[in-house]
């Protein structure tokens, strides 16, 4: 009997390595969205720049991204080179500038060089709200119909890009 | 070629550690001489070939040889020399080398000062330490080999050092922190040596004690240094931020020291045997668990290294091989035989077991803490995250609880004692600090209960401990021959304890009467926090090596005397384009000063904050003082003299110390 209960730690440890070997296969930065495969949900709010209204309809005919993005956000400044390459490169990037002052924001894309198609101006950040936004910056990417096909958290470099981002992407834009 | 030699000499590396993980395992067994007399030549050689190694790579590294990848993604021609040696384990490559490289140092340790160990003890230690060399030189062979060249087309220049960790703190944390991760190896082997052996007895509890206590000093060190660096490094004035990252090196220091306490019970008393093998076997797994848990990126935390799953991966394997082959063997080999050796409850023997059970409570909660998003992420419950609140809601009454029994360990007798002794030698003491409590918060702004609370516990450690001295002392005159009255390790248990009590005064200190401002601020402004006037005199450009910075110049008033000039900067690196808030501090014993820079607000603006941090010193010099106590205590005469007591069996004898 004694000699069984000399087991236990062995048995715990198991069940540990169980649970470490599983969460290998899981990435902690994954975090699901409701919306994956599902429409853009509608919004009209205005455009940076020019404050005419974008809808979800302009968002359509061609797979594109969607930047989430604010001053405030350290690591948006991180990512921002790497968008201003993607942008040059062709990929059309959607800017959601998220619970920001709009002022503020303009000012930084003057400095620090605009990657964006167009950027929407989401002040209360109703649409990031639809979208189910954690924090910034997260990166969707949106098929040419419309839909979310995928979601990033945190920052996007090359490596992000051209393993996760780009294959969804180019699928998005095949379809 | 160099990185080629380099390369070269981590596989002879390896092969050694090969030879040295079996040879003299199977001497052992088959009691051949000549085998296991293989075993510290070959821990030599281990060393000698890690050590070429990483040479070859530290020049990699000063030559700004950019063909070598690690040195490529690392390092840049424009960071200071000194920076371009630490980057070297600034890098997940090149510090798994150095955590090898420790190992190595370790196992040569024990060669050179355990000639006195019967033979197939040490070959056995020596062979079990040889295994986890193995496993960890083939890890980096296999999965991580810092030696990559990038040819042809290897950059001009390289990517640069992560600005975090171009730092003065961060040139020692990382060794000290593995000197005590790694450390725990040895009592490890041991325990798996005694196992295997089949002599689990109070001779192996000295062998292993000192070792223990080593590495359990750097530890505290290395955690120490680590908390220190966030502080000033990361800008935002926190000490700990219960990360995982933190929490892992936290872990095995728990359960190190739970070991450390329940070794001296084996080694007087010859009690708990089978629990301290248990010890000494969980304190490692917990290394090697935190080194999963930071290489593997099965969780987030602010600084892991670049993670891989097929790293995760092998150790995840080596993991399981290591900690489920050491359990399985404890299963079958550890004594079942209850102790005839008897002791009441309220005895030495008892308080320890408290401390044991407390500490091993912390760990549990700490553990669960950290793993708790990824059980619940595994059981497809969805994502969690586990802060602070729940760490310091379980942690904190825990500490609460180990100190009124702190205060009566040193003093308590062996087998058995009586309230009646303990009453009269602490009366004095309990009367002074409940005085103590109750005034000194008075000489404060306001009566705040949580620093009475604290300095009534911190102070009746401190107290009842120096009641202890005195008792040792009473009987001769004069300091030196008082000195020379108290061991090694009973200096080193004062120290330990003593550290530990400033460390929670400070930490209750720091943590009730901490003011923080954030302000915008233009050129000209002044602030006062605290009674002390900060006045934003200048705002500069200003250059280093490697970055650009905007520095503002504040000047520090107490009253009418400047009691220091701060300039914190905010600092853009060039090769990386990163941005990193460089704080400004004026340190003293009994109060920080803290100004960092925020984001440039408005015209001229900054936002500023503003820190008054009092005490905060007084955690790290607590751990200080713990980290050094913990090496003191090796130095203790009975140690050396190891060569001569090898026989002695159940040391029942000196009991009385």
């Amino acid at each position: 009997m004694r000699r069984l209960r000399l087991f236990l730690p062995l048995a715990a440890f198991v069940l540990l390595a169980a649970v470490l070997y599983r969460g290998l296969s899981l990435d902690p930065t994954d975090l699901p969205s409701a919306l994956i495969g599902r429409a853009v949900p509608a919004f009209e709010l205005p455009d940076l720049d020019s404050g005419e209204p974008i809808t979800e309809q302009d968002l359509r005919g061609q797979s594109a991204l969607v930047n989430v993005w604010a001053t405030w956000c350290y690591s948006c400044r991180v990512e921002h080179p790497y968008l201003l390459e993607l942008a040059d490169a062709g990929v059309p990037i959607f800017g959601l500038n998220y619970k920001d002052e709009s002022a503020k924001a303009r000012e930084w894309l003057a400095d620090l060089g605009d990657p964006y198609t167009r950027t929407i101006a989401d002040k209360e950040g109703a649409l990031g709200l639809d979208l189910g936004v954690y924090g910034a910056p997260e990166t969707y990417v949106v098929g040419a119909n419309g839909t979310v096909l995928y979601r990033h958290v945190g920052v996007v470099d090359e490596r992000v890009w051209r393993d996760i981002l780009e294959p969804v992407y180019q699928a998005g834009s095949a379809r | 070629m160099t990185p080629e030699f380099g390369h070269l000499a981590l596989i002879i590396a390896f092969t050694l550690a090969c030879l040295l993980g079996t040879v003299p395992l199977w001497g052992a067994w088959r009691r051949d001489t000549l085998a296991m007399n293989l075993a510290p030549s070959l821990a030599l050689g281990v060393c000698v070939f890690l050590a070429i190694a990483f040479g070859f790579l530290t020049y990699a590294f000063l030559q700004d040889d950019f063909s070598v990848k690690v040195v490529a993604s690392n390092s840049n021609s424009l960071l200071p020399s000194v920076y371009k040696f630490s980057a070297v384990w600034g890098n997940h490559e090149g510090s798994l080398l150095l955590w090898v490289l420790i190992l190595s140092g370790w196992m040569t340790a024990v060669a050179f000062f355990s000639r006195g160990l019967p033979l197939p003890v040490l070959s056995r230690v020596l062979g079990v330490m040889g295994l986890v060399a193995v496993g960890f030189i083939a890890f980096s062979l296999f999965t991580s080999n810092p030696f990559e060249r990038l040819l042809p087309g290897s950059p001009v220049e390289g990517n640069d050092l992560n600005p975090l960790l171009q730092d003065p703190g961060l040139i020692i944390h990382p060794p000290l922190l593995y000197m005590g991760y790694v450390g725990f190896s040895v009592p490890f082997a041991f325990a798996i040596a005694a196992l295997l052996g089949g002599r689990l007895d109070a001779a192996w509890a000295r062998w292993s004690r000192p070792w223990t206590n080593v590495a359990w000093g750097f530890l505290s060190l290395g955690i120490m240094l680590g908390s220190w660096w966030a502080y000033y490094e990361l800008g935002w004035g926190g000490w700990w931020f219960w990360d995982p990252v933190e929490n892992a090196s936290f872990m095995p220091w728990l359960t190190g020291t739970a070991l450390v306490h329940s070794l001296a019970v084996t080694e007087k008393r010859g009690l708990f045997r089978s629990w301290t093998v248990l010890l000494a076997i969980a304190a490692f797994s917990l290394s090697l668990l935190g080194t999963f848990l930071v290489r593997s990126g099965v969780l987030t935390s602010v600084h892991a290294f670049a993670s891989d799953p097929e790293r995760g991966l092998f150790i995840l394997i080596f993991l399981g091989v290591v900690v489920g082959g050491s359990l399985v063997l404890y299963a079958l080999r550890a004594p079942t035989v209850a102790s005839r050796v008897h002791y009441g409850p309220l005895s030495r023997e008892a308080l320890l077991l408290f401390n044991n059970l407390v500490f091993c409570v912390a760990t549990l909660t700490v553990l669960l803490g950290t793993l708790f998003p990824l059980v619940m992420d595994a059981a497809g419950q969805g994502k969690y995250s586990v802060g602070p609140p729940y760490f310091n809601a379980v942690f904190v009454p825990l500490m609460a609880l180990l100190l009124p029994f702190m205060g009566i360990g040193p003093l308590s007798r062996w087998k058995r004692d009586t309230v009646a002794r303990w009453w009269q030698e602490l009366l004095l003491p309990a009367v002074t600090v409940v005085l103590l409590a109750a005034l000194l918060p008075l000489f404060g702004r306001e009566y705040n209960l949580w620093i009475a609370l604290a300095v009534l516990l911190a102070g009746w450690v401190v107290l009842s401990l120096a009641r202890d001295l005195r008792n040792r002392t009473a009987v001769v005159r004069g300091i030196r021959a008082k000195l020379a009255r108290l061991s090694p390790s009973y200096l080193g248990m004062v120290m330990g304890h003593c550290g530990f009590a400033a460390m929670v005064l400070g930490a209750v200190v720091v943590t009730q009467l901490s003011i923080e401002r954030d302000l915008k601020m233009v050129v000209g402004d002044s602030q006062t926090v605290s009674g002390y006037r900060f006045d934003f005199e200048r705002l500069d450009r200003v250059d280093g090596p490697n970055f650009s910075a905007d520095q503002a110049t504040f000047s520090v008033w107490d009253g009418d005397t400047q009691i220091a000039t701060l300039t914190p900067q905010k600092r853009r690196y060039i090769a990386s384009n990163q941005i990193m808030t460089e704080a400004a501090i004026d340190a003293g014993l009994m109060r920080d000063l803290y100004v960092a820079m925020g984001e440039p607000v408005g015209n001229d603006g900054w936002a500023i904050r503003l820190q008054y941090k009092p005490m905060i010193r007084w955690i790290w010099l607590g751990a200080l003082v713990i980290g050094i106590g913990g090496l003191v205590t090796a130095l203790d005469k009975r140690y050396r003299a190891q060569r001569s007591a090898v026989t002695a069996n159940a040391g029942v004898a000196d009991a009385a110390t």
